[in-house]
């Protein structure tokens, strides 16, 4: 958990040789509930910071999934279109999503830190 | 507000959520696991946010003067499901009367129309005594295939004999109770009410339910149990715009009745129809007041939508013209794209 990084919109950022894996956080997925299914973007695709990249339905809601820095998707979790229900699981590990190789390094340093994050989220919580 | 029970849900660590004012619980262990525990086995729901009311004296013909059903149809300790129609045929609630006796009702209604419907009630039913005894008496929910076993383990007689929407008055666990085999879930089950002092009850059922493997159900499940049951949720798929005979109502409606907003249903044409939907390109779940499409015209507007854990798949209710009938390829505008989907029967689960 050391590694990564956070965003306000609750996805997780951990670095990888000169890609970045992306998921989202423990809290979001507690939030969301039961996940029933994911729109994976295309890979190859690219996105902007703060475009929405992936769309999650769980059964009380739908929510979007934001690019946390610019790049191109290069992996998908395909495991997850047959068994969204990793990212409730496994939000950390089997339940990644995207694989990103960003255009911009910078933008990574300038995302939350653990602490930062849990502070955030302890503010959400009350 | 709170229910009687609300310490007893944060023991039980659910998530809580605010329902029209109440502080209630959305989920205990997650709403597809509960569904399908009630599916199963059993279940356990507090619904004590459902308005109540009681109404005392010589009301039979002004209660009838209010529903859409026919009262008459029932004798005592036996209740029917009604709508509640303004002027225009429009539904104010959709109701539960249970006739105690010849003097005595019990209504219960939503709990975000409490206060209309006090209100309504009270402008049209005169010379009666009417009290709002939400607050008096705690209203739980035993719902699933085994609810029944359950109140036979508890010791409650001749429960086996209950028929649907009939009533019992007896004792649960010492305490007097009024059972009724109703529900909002489409399984076999009942519906109680006891003085909301009466904590333990809560905590006995699921004693006595263990073996069973009885879970605490919340609001998450209780939505998605009633959509795939063909219910209806006011304020989602009906409201005072909406008529009985545009939702799958029209057998609520009695002609041969007399109440408010019935010269409006004989005489407005029906245009619209509530149907089920299938989302069958993804599993993409629509919600209320995504747009439904034949092509590129639009046709209507989705009322519920949620997915369905018992078919794995996602669906819902919406409004289209009277002439689309099932089975018909619709598209649901979902925000991001247009998804193909079919039109269905509102009941997609039948036990």
């Amino acid at each position: 958990m050391a590694g990564k990084k956070f965003t306000k919109e609750h996805e997780w950022v951990e670095k990888s040789d000169q890609s970045i894996i992306v998921g989202i956080t423990e809290f979001a997925q507690d939030q969301l509930g039961d996940i029933v299914s994911i729109e994976l973007p295309k890979v190859s695709s690219s996105f902007k910071q703060n475009d929405v990249m992936v769309i999650i339905d769980s059964v009380k809601a739908s929510s979007d999934i934001y690019c946390p820095v610019d790049g191109e998707i290069i992996e998908i979790n395909e495991k997850l279109l047959e068994h969204p229900e990793l990212i409730n699981q496994s939000p950390y590990e089997e339940g990644w999503i995207v694989k990103i190789k960003p255009s911009n390094h910078e933008q990574i340093d300038f995302l939350l830190s653990k602490e930062q994050y849990d502070e955030l989220v302890g503010q959400n919580k009350e | 507000m709170r229910s009687p029970f609300f310490k007893k849900h944060l023991e039980s660590k659910a998530k809580m959520v605010d329902f029209h004012g109440w502080e209630m619980p959305l989920q205990y262990s997650g709403i597809i696991d509960e569904h399908k525990n009630v599916r199963e086995s059993v279940g356990l729901f507090d619904v004590s946010h459902m308005g109540r009311f009681k109404i005392i004296g010589d009301a039979e013909s002004q209660i009838q003067h209010l529903i859409t059903n026919d009262i008459s149809k029932i004798g005592d300790k036996q209740a029917i499901y009604s709508p509640m129609c303004n002027e225009n045929g429009g539904i104010i609630d959709d109701v539960i009367v249970s006739r105690i006796n010849s003097d005595e009702f019990v209504i219960v209604v939503n709990s975000s129309n409490i206060k209309k419907d006090l209100d309504w009630i009270t402008e049209n039913v005169k010379s009666c005594e009417i009290q709002n005894v939400t607050d008096d008496y705690a209203l739980l929910a035993l719902q699933g295939p085994k609810a029944e076993n359950v109140l036979k383990d508890a010791g409650v007689e001749q429960i086996e004999d209950l028929k649907s929407f009939h009533l019992l008055e007896t004792k649960l666990y010492k305490t007097d109770c009024i059972i009724s085999r109703t529900g909002y879930t489409g399984e076999d089950g009942f519906e109680l009410f006891f003085d909301s002092k009466q904590l333990q009850v809560w905590e006995k059922l699921l004693e006595t339910g263990t073996k069973y493997g009885i879970k605490p159900i919340g609001l998450g499940a209780r939505d998605t149990l009633r959509l795939e049951a063909g219910l209806m949720l006011y304020g989602n798929d009906i409201d005072e715009t909406i008529t009985p005979l545009e939702a799958p109502l029209k057998w609520t409606v009695k002609f041969e009745t007399e109440f408010i907003g019935k010269t409006a249903l004989e005489h407005k044409k029906v245009e619209r129809k509530m149907r089920g939907f299938e989302i069958i390109e993804a599993k993409r779940v629509a919600r209320k007041d995504n747009k439904v499409y034949d092509e590129k015209e639009e046709i209507g507007i989705v009322t519920s939508g949620s997915f369905s854990p018992t078919l794995g798949k996602p669906i819902g209710y919406c409004f289209v013209p009277v002439e689309y009938s099932l089975e018909r390829k619709i598209k649901i505008d979902i925000g991001d794209k247009f998804y193909d989907s079919k039109l269905t029967s509102t009941r997609f689960y039948k036990r």
